[in-house]
């Protein structure tokens, strides 16, 4: 009996330590790694092992470090709005309007069809269709609808978060039509027998439903866009700058440790959001 | 090509059969071992053409395996992984930062068979005997070590060289004088109002700076004591009247690859930017008006060379130095001239050229008839003369060089900035 037991608690450990040990190496060890060198020092070609506070001094000190964020963040929650009620839409039209699960799960493949390709070529993709001489605006212009060309169009904040939007939607799609696709629909029916609207149903009984999915969504795009840089380069043409441009700046420039105490910054805020969005649901239970 | 030259692998197999050393003042080298010679070479798209390794195959027998990176993503290297490569073909600034590391080796100038008849600007810095020395990170004061082992730069030519120069070319604005109309002679139109919203500056802060200086110079809002060491005080002057024009929507894009300038300038976002020669050409042809538009401000100019590994030695390293004498022979001076950059040794190139292309690329003659590049596209016909004219103009008239500042974490804070304000 007791050997059976400890038997048990063997076995437990070995199935669990594969995960661990991938665990430790390829995600404790690195960020650990980050937090040390954020202490370093450099100059322009050594870096010196040392524990200073001088990274975080000039990354706190500086108003570019707050505007810089303050923007990102911007990014992260219109991105996020934007997000969130075209990818509701799109899965409630899925889930409850399309009768059949055949053309269900074609419409779903046709969401999917543009992740076929790769990030960077369906970004790029916009810039000659938002050009001055692109065809959104010779489509405006022949339309009569605008004189000039639109220059907010590109190189601006509007371009980077269509691209943003384009980009991310469908991580919000999917597991909100996930959890849309759960819902009994006797509780659907329930609701309208008790007299309720249909805005009523959607607001008190299908919204309520589709929280952890609204969640997941949520925190795939939120830690997607704030941890984003190449988007933000090629769509505003280096005019605007996140928290990922100014890590990748730095490291370009050879600043590691000013780039690993940005890092861990950012590191610590994404965390933050998302340890206050898992205070809202709580997404083990709801699974 | 109009000359033949006997080729370097023929006389390698000639000298091996005799059991004698080569013809070259290298050490003696065995045609069989050194086929088994792979080097690594990385540096910038500029000159790391794969025609180049190729050649070398069939002159010298070994293996050259290229890679091509961005400005940045060479630094990096050079700095952090000296195991990576045998080969870094760098520019003279990045030098300043990859020096110190120890990375490199300095090389036997000894060896170096054409050493004689490199051109002034990298051992002195003078072109001409009575040129004055440019502002900058000038080629000449990284270019050589006090010895072997040296980890500093010295003050004059020694037996020491830290690079060799390969490749050069003086930078201006480029423009589309089509949607500009009217003559630009000056630097300071990059940030004239007219050309709101249309104009851009690439996000290089090392080169973006030195444009931006000559800018601001020429508009006559800074007089610099050196554009490419500049003071804290200059630095920020110079970075708040970028900003201002920032704020006031002067630029459409900024740009960090050779790409991006191409398409920027191709699609008509921009009608006037900082440029390089090449991307003029690419945006030429596309059947685009553009010009390299010599300013009266003067150029603001670059250089390249390669060095060595530290970790290079015995027969590998024998090889390299094969390889440069090779290289400053002639046959990859032509094939860069060809393109519009200058070659370290001119008189050498002179001989894989035709006296068309001589007259067009070096002297600043009229073209006799079409020029082409060695990828075989048109770049001018028959009439039209190079922007800048001759060698000597273009070079003679360099006002700074690419530079690597005393401030330079200062001025990289600065222009990140700029791209964030």
């Amino acid at each position: 009996m007791r050997a059976g037991e400890n038997n048990r608690h063997l076995t437990g450990w070995l199935l669990a330590s594969p995960l661990t040990l991938v665990l430790i190496f390829f995600l404790v060890l690195p960020i650990a790694m980050i937090v040390v060198v954020s202490f370093w020092k450099a100059t322009e070609f050594s870096i010196i092992p040392a524990f200073s506070w001088e990274n975080y001094d000039f990354l706190f000190g500086s108003p570019v470090t707050y505007r810089v964020f303050g923007n990102t963040i911007k990014y992260a929650l219109i991105v996020w709005a934007c997000t969130l009620l075209i990818g509701f839409t799109v899965a409630y039209f899925l889930a409850f309007h399309v009768r059949t699960q055949t053309w269900q799960i074609a419409l779903f493949l046709l969401c999917t069809i543009p992740f076929w390709t790769s990030n960077i070529i369906r970004m790029i993709s916009w810039i000659p269709f938002l050009g001055r001489n692109g065809l959104a605006n010779s489509a405006l212009i022949s339309a009569g609808i605008t004189d000039e060309p639109l220059e907010w169009l590109l190189y601006s904040d509007f371009s980077v978060i269509l691209a943003f939007v384009h980009l991310y939607t469908l991580f919000m799609v999917v597991p909100i039509f996930n959890t849309m696709m759960r819902i009994d629909k006797s509780l659907i029916e329930a609701a309208y027998d008790g007299g309720a609207s249909g805005f009523q149903t959607l607001t008190n009984v299908i919204i309520p439903l589709c929280k952890p999915g609204i969640m997941i969504g949520t925190i795939f795009v939120v830690t997607l866009v704030m941890g984003d840089f190449v988007t933000v380069r090629f769509m505003s043409g280096s005019q605007s700058a996140n928290v990922g441009r100014l890590i990748q700046n730095d490291i370009a420039l050879l600043q590691y440790p000013s780039a690993s105490a940005t890092a861990v910054v950012l590191l610590i805020t994404v965390l933050m959001v998302i340890g206050i969005l898992l205070r809202f649901v709580d997404i083990r239970k709801e699974l | 090509m109009t000359t033949k030259k006997l080729s370097r692998r023929g006389l390698l197999k000639g000298a091996a059969a005799a059991g004698a050393a080569t013809a070259f003042p290298a050490p003696m080298i065995w045609a069989q071992n050194i086929k088994d010679v792979t080097l690594r070479q990385f540096g910038t798209g500029v000159s790391n053409l794969n025609e180049v390794a190729q050649k070398v195959k069939e002159d010298l027998g070994f293996t050259l395996e290229m890679t091509a990176l961005d400005s940045d993503a060479v630094t990096q290297r050079a700095a952090t992984q000296p195991g990576s490569f045998d080969i870094a073909d760098i520019e003279y600034w990045i030098c300043k930062k990859v020096w110190p590391t120890g990375n490199l080796q300095a090389m036997d100038v000894s060896k170096i068979k054409n050493y004689d008849k490199i051109v002034g600007i990298f051992k002195d810095g003078k072109l001409t005997p009575e040129s004055t020395i440019a502002q900058g990170t000038a080629p000449h004061t990284v270019g050589f070590t006090d010895g072997p082992d040296g980890t500093t730069f010295a003050d004059q030519q020694t037996n020491w060289m830290t690079l060799i120069p390969t490749i050069y070319n003086a930078d201006t604005l480029g423009i589309r004088p089509d949607l500009i109309g009217r003559p630009i002679d000056t630097w300071a139109e990059l940030l004239n109002p007219e050309f709101k919203g249309k104009a851009s500056i690439l996000d290089i802060s090392s080169i973006g700076i030195m444009d931006a200086a000559m800018v601001c110079e020429a508009m006559g809002e800074i007089a610099y004591g050196d554009k490419g060491n500049m003071t804290r005080e200059e630095i920020d002057k110079t970075m708040a009247i970028f900003t201002e024009a920032k704020r006031a929507g002067q630029f459409r894009a900024f740009w960090k690859t050779f790409d991006e300038s191409v398409n920027l300038m191709a699609s008509g976002e921009v009608v006037i930017q900082s440029m390089w020669s090449p991307a003029i050409t690419a945006v030429k042809s596309r059947g685009i008006d553009c010009v390299y538009q010599p300013l009266k401000e003067g150029y603001r100019s670059w250089g390249g060379g390669i060095g060595l590994s530290k970790n290079l030695s015995g027969l590998e390293l024998d090889a390299a130095y094969e390889y440069i004498n090779w290289y400053l022979d002639g046959w990859v001076g032509g094939f860069l001239m060809r393109q519009g950059y200058y070659s370290a040794v001119p008189e050498t190139s002179k001989n894989f050229m035709s006296e068309n292309e001589w007259g067009y690329w070096f002297e600043g003659k009229e073209a006799t008839d079409t020029i082409t590049n060695p990828f075989g596209d048109a770049m001018a016909q028959a009439g039209e003369v190079r922007d800048g004219g001759s060698f000597e103009e273009r070079m003679g008239s360099v006002a700074c060089w690419n530079a690597v500042m005393d401030e330079n974490q200062y001025m990289v804070r600065k222009w990140n900035e700029f791209i964030a304000a």
